[in-house]
């Protein structure tokens, strides 16, 4: 299958995971990527037809637990990571644009 | 062979020894070695010695610290715990303090354990060379122009140097049971959910596992009695119950039957590798042992399959790094958006590595491909197991090579997927979720200097007292 990837799929895969990637770097991702595909795409000679999909190997059903509240993480514990922090918030960018209203 | 673990911990509840000279013992030991090693990121030398010193009063009190008082352990920097940073080896966490202790570190404190530093791994786990670490390469004591394995191959280099009686690390797709081959010592990746994952950081959900490094299958077994078991906080856990396998390890299994698939048998094992394999199936022979030719075809679609699954559940996992509530931030330039902040953060964040990771698992998952990669590879997984279920009908144990060669040079395997074919004999384990050992199987000469060869055990899963007892017979018959 897998068509060859092209400079404009690494560009799209790399927005999908949200990674900033310079350009100069497009072509040499482009062929990891392909060669690591190359070798993947021998799954499409395995003949899987009517196999269910396996995406954990434990027959685990839900399991219930009694709904018992423990004491909370304290909040100034989990601020000690933040990169940025004002008052007893995490600080972010603007995230609406000029003019956007919410 | 070095004295088993349990009698050391019997010394220190006894007070015969302290807690506190086993620690001074090690430190002293880092401090001569590990610049050259570089096993650990961080030592944590006044914790350590706090936490023996806690140990020793107990003691002195007249109550029992645990099966594991004193034990000196190395805990993998991927496991949260509340001493020190928790980096994963990724400039990303460079600067992590962990709020919490994983499960695994709240149960080998309260066994007693004393935790002496947090050890060097690939970036995220991901890799089988230690190479990938943003914090510089961990060497081989055996020899340190060589890797030490990976992704655990801190904890595996300081069980190998002396650093510690054992470590953790965690196994997702061999990642303890490689450098504990490359570096001489046991590596145990119990089934999965034998041991709780919550604080383990995650890469492969439905692969992690955490185990032991220790310097015997004995010891091994008694830091893993202290892991297993359900845990409320990792709902993958299994409702099986463990018991406590270290007084049974040193038991012989009679009428064991030992399976070889003709696959391990494979033209690409190094030729000391080989060897130390026929030599293993000798000597269980002559233990009594029943040796049983078996086939596993679909051992090298493994690789194919394993490097869909893990991808595709990392780059899910890592979407977490946004930069927003923990982890590196950059710097935005004006007018740069939320969007930018993502972006920018990851790239700058991820080493080269993660960030194939990343686009791999991003691009099996996505629309048009998902059920040519990712849905296939789930497919294949289920016949994996299968073909594991049928091999054991006909025997309690497999037995092989760990890896296909033994320690490579640093900076001698180029080509990624070069290194991702080094797994071979590893990701098979994890894809069906049963539980694998890593023993050592003799040595390679190569250019003067005696590089381990490790052999690898599997059993189904949840029969880890047949597989811990299977090694410890082999260990006992290479010795």
């Amino acid at each position: 299958m897998a068509d060859a990837l092209t400079d404009a799929d690494i560009k799209k895969i790399a927005k999908l995971s949200r990674l900033s990637l310079p350009d100069s770097q497009v072509g040499a991702v482009r062929t990891q990527l392909s060669t690591i595909l190359g070798h993947i795409a021998q799954l499409q000679a395995v003949p899987v037809a009517g196999v269910e999909p396996m995406a954990h190997p434990l027959r685990i059903v839900n399991r219930l637990d009694a709904d018992e509240p423990k004491a909370p993480m304290p909040v100034a514990d989990l601020l000690r990571n933040a990169p940025a922090v004002e008052d007893r918030y995490l600080a972010v960018p603007k995230v609406l644009g000029d003019g956007g209203g919410a | 062979m070095s004295r088993p673990l349990v009698e050391i911990c019997g010394d220190v509840r006894s007070g015969k020894v302290t807690a506190r000279s086993r620690v001074e013992a090690y430190l002293a030991e880092i401090a001569r070695r590990e610049p050259e090693i570089h096993a650990f990121n961080e030592v944590h030398a006044d914790a350590a010695l706090a936490q023996a010193d806690a140990v020793d009063a107990m003691v002195a009190s007249g109550r029992d610290p645990g099966p594991l008082a004193g034990a000196v352990l190395a805990i993998k920097d991927n496991i949260v715990m509340r001493e020190g940073r928790t980096t994963c080896s990724s400039r990303m966490l460079a600067n992590y303090r962990s709020p919490f202790d994983a499960t695994v570190i709240e149960r080998l404190r309260s066994a007693g354990a004393v935790f002496i530093g947090k050890t060097n791994l690939d970036e995220f786990a991901m890799g089988s060379s230690t190479e990938n670490s943003a914090f510089g390469v961990t060497k081989n004591p055996h020899d340190t122009t060589r890797v030490a394995g990976g992704s655990s191959g801190g904890s595996a280099a300081a069980v190998a140097a002396g650093f510690c009686d054992a470590s953790l690390g965690s196994d997702t797709g061999g990642s303890i049971r490689q450098p504990a081959a490359l570096c001489g010592c046991v590596g145990f990746k119990p089934t999965y959910g034998r041991v709780s994952r919550l604080g383990l950081v995650a890469f492969g959900s439905s692969l992690d596992q955490i185990g032991p490094f220790a310097r015997s299958v004995a010891d091994a077994a008694l830091v893993y009695d202290a892991l297993a078991g359900r845990d409320q906080g990792d709902s993958t856990t299994a409702d099986v119950p463990h018991e406590p396998l270290a007084a049974k390890v040193a038991a012989p299994l009679a009428g064991l039957r030992v399976g070889v698939p003709r696959e391990y048998r494979s033209g690409a094992n190094a030729p000391a590798v080989a060897e130390a394999l026929e030599r293993a199936i000798a000597a269980a022979r002559a233990f009594g042992a029943e040796i049983v030719d078996i086939e596993l075809p679909l051992t090298d679609i493994g690789i194919s399959t394993y490097y869909v699954i893990a991808p595709a559940e990392a780059s899910s996992n890592l979407a977490r790094y946004d930069g927003i509530r923990y982890g590196h931030r950059a710097k935005l330039a004006p007018g740069e958006d939320l969007e930018a902040l993502y972006s920018k953060s990851r790239a700058e964040g991820f080493g080269p590595e993660v960030q194939r990771r990343i686009l791999l698992g991003t691009y099996v998952l996505s629309s048009g491909y998902y059920d040519a990669y990712y849905k296939r590879a789930l497919q294949v997984r289920r016949l994996i197991k299968e073909e594991f279920d049928r091999a054991f009908e006909r025997c309690d144990v497999i037995l092989g090579p760990t890896s296909p060669i033994p320690a490579f040079p640093i900076g001698g395997m180029k080509d990624p997927l070069s290194m991702y074919l080094c797994d071979v004999y590893t990701v098979n384990t994890n894809i069906a979720g049963i539980p694998g050992i890593s023993i050592n199987g003799g040595f390679a000469d190569e250019g003067g200097r005696r590089l381990p060869i490790g052999l690898q055990l599997q059993s189904k899963a949840f029969a880890e007292e047949t597989l811990l007892r299977a090694a410890a017979m082999f260990e006992r018959a290479l010795a």
